[in-house]
């Protein structure tokens, strides 16, 4: 028997088999199925048209209300209420709508809806984030959905994988963002296509949950099918007060293969940012030049959560942002918004001159709250800086950490945070 | 199966954020969709296309979001088939769960130009470029892909298990 890596065990272990080996098609069961304001609808209308009248499991389904709710206009209130109805038509227990709702990948873990060993499928490109976890989580389109949905299982390609052994430790005013811009910048948009990013190693333990949400989160944009960590005692307290019922932990065999094996040395992450227009445009201040900018967006299923909200706010904390930016601060869950607001945070950021924002993904997909014009550039914590993602076709998004975010907002031109300290 | 007609050609990392931008998500409709296809990528696009015709990407076709809105409004605006180097994985999952063939052939997407006309056997992976008279032999589905397009979409499947 070959040894297995961790989710290929995940993939084994739902699949109700003892080995599985990479490029087989499996069919698993699934322990969550999610979907969104803007893949839900298309589910259902698949779920209604194939005429499929029951749920296989209405606690293990989650409706996320997050991309253009608040309704941002007629079409997507529109679908906003389809998603409302079929939830109350199918007793949906983890249904979030506006109010209680957050950015889904910051929600489901906060919440202790996703936990460690988990085969989790979602209608959303950045479901990888659970993989922080130590769950198997893949983003899935609608169709995949709606048949979840359905029959409580899906068929898998089981991936082969690539191994980043992780020592040191960060460098002040340097998170995860950082290190993931610099993975993908080392590997490619599709360096790890449809291939599993395993991230293990000593370094681990200098990782915050924070930090390996944002690393996993961002794996898709290396092509990855899932980014999944390690659990070590870091998750396991995470997970203390979240998680109710039992989980799972799988660790790689001794043997396990790996396509590839990358040494990453935290110490020696700069800070990264992704130039347009693609993520793996990754650059080093010395190669950044003067990139004058008029909107911030500091938020996202990548970078909205409690430590980056808190690593902005003690930047921009009693300054003013530029004449001439607009600085867009949007918590990720009603928690963290909460959270924020308690410590002082909010208000420091309206002292500052920012908007800060109810949970929505809006800005970073150019849907709405924060949508460029024509020659409009933004320093955005969010994940993709494709052509015209955030508007105009002839707007740009410079990816960045929360640090460089905030004290980018100050100067008004991409900048450290050493330079405004 | 077969298809024929226009090649319509693009480069690498083809995202789904151009196959259709996220400000038209807030509709379902597949014509409306396809009335948007490729416009901030190629704006003539949808006046060009015709019922049958061919595009061609390079590496890593339909990365970025998980939205099926992307194969829905290529599907929609008349193409048969689209050809490239790579795919993305979900863009390959929901190209096939909706049931658009797509191949993978670098040798195709090397030597096909826009505007070229090409044959597509699906059964044999044979791509045939009528115009420059050649021949790319395209991987085949694996067995289990094949069920689910013969079933005419993968919920075709499910249901009828």
């Amino acid at each position: 028997m070959m040894g297995m890596t961790m989710s290929q065990k995940i993939l084994a272990a739902h699949a109700g088999v003892s080995e599985v080996k990479s490029g087989q098609l499996i069919m698993a069961k699934l322990d969550m199925v999610l979907g969104n304001d803007i893949t839900s609808p298309v589910a259902i209308n698949e779920f209604e048209k194939y005429g499929f009248d029951r749920v296989f499991s209405k606690d293990k389904i989650s409706l996320v209300m997050d991309h253009f709710v608040p309704n941002k206009d007629i079409k997507a209130a529109t679908q906003a209420k389809q998603s409302r109805e079929f939830a109350k038509k199918y007793d949906i227990i983890h249904f979030y709508d506006a109010g209680r709702m957050g950015i889904e990948h910051a929600l489901l873990p906060e919440q202790g809806i996703v936990k460690a060993g988990d085969l989790v499928i979602g209608a959303d490109s950045h479901t990888c984030t659970y993989g922080a976890l130590g769950a198997f989580s893949t983003g899935v389109g609608s169709t995949d959905m709606a048949a979840g949905m359905a029959t409580g299982e899906l068929w898998f390609k089981v991936p082969s994988a690539i191994k980043f052994n992780i020592t040191g430790k960060l460098r002040p005013y340097i998170s995860g963002k950082d290190v993931i811009l610099h993975i993908i910048g080392m590997i490619g948009v599709d360096g790890a296509l449809y291939k599993s990013m395993e991230f293990t190693g000593d370094g681990l333990k200098n990782l915050s949950m924070d930090d390996r949400l944002c690393i996993a989160n961002m794996a898709i944009e290396a092509g990855a099918k899932n980014g999944i960590f390690e659990v070590d005692n870091i998750t396991r307290d995470y997970m203390e007060h979240r998680v109710t019922s039992s989980y799972d932990v799988y660790h790689a065999d001794a043997d396990a293969e790996y396509d590839t094996v990358y040494d990453i040395d935290l110490s020696s992450i700069p800070h990264t940012v992704a130039f347009p227009h693609l993520p793996e445009n990754a650059r080093t201040p010395d190669n950044w030049g003067n990139v004058k900018i008029d909107q911030v967006v500091i938020g996202s299923c990548t970078n909205g959560r409690f430590s980056d909200i808190e690593a902005a706010a003690k930047i921009i904390g009693g300054k003013r942002i530029a004449d001439g930016v607009r600085c867009i601060v949007i918590p990720a869950t009603q928690q963290i918004y909460k959270e924020a607001m308690k410590a002082g945070y909010l208000e420091q950021f309206i002292d500052a001159g920012c908007v800060v924002s109810t949970p929505t993904c809006g800005p970073c997909l150019g849907g709405y709250m924060g949508v460029l014009a024509e020659g409009e550039r933004c320093v955005s914590t969010t994940n993709r800086n494709f052509v015209g993602r955030m508007g105009h076709i002839k707007s740009e998004v410079y990816l960045a950490s929360p640090e460089v975010a905030a004290a980018s907002a100050l100067t008004g031109r991409l900048t450290a945070p050493e330079e405004v300290l | 199966m077969q298809a024929k007609g226009i090649a319509h050609k693009y480069g690498d990392n083809i995202d789904t954020d151009v196959i259709i931008p996220a400000r038209h998500l807030n509709t379902q409709d597949h014509l409306e969709l396809a009335s948007h296809c490729m416009e901030d990528i190629d704006s003539d696009f949808v006046k060009r296309v015709k019922q049958g015709d061919i595009i061609v990407g390079g590496y890593n076709f339909g990365c970025g979001s998980s939205r099926e809105h992307a194969p829905i409004a290529i599907k929609s605006s008349g193409i048969s088939c689209v050809i490239a180097k790579t795919f993305a994985r979900i863009f390959y999952r929901n190209a096939i769960n909706i049931g658009l063939p797509i191949l993978e052939c670098e040798a195709a997407s090397d030597g096909i130009d826009a505007g070229d006309i090409v044959e597509i056997d699906f059964d044999t992976g044979l791509i045939t470029n009528l115009t420059k008279r050649e021949i790319y032999q395209a991987q085949a589905f694996p067995p289990f892909i094949q069920k689910i397009i013969r079933a005419n979409g993968y919920l075709n499947s499910v249901k009828n298990k």
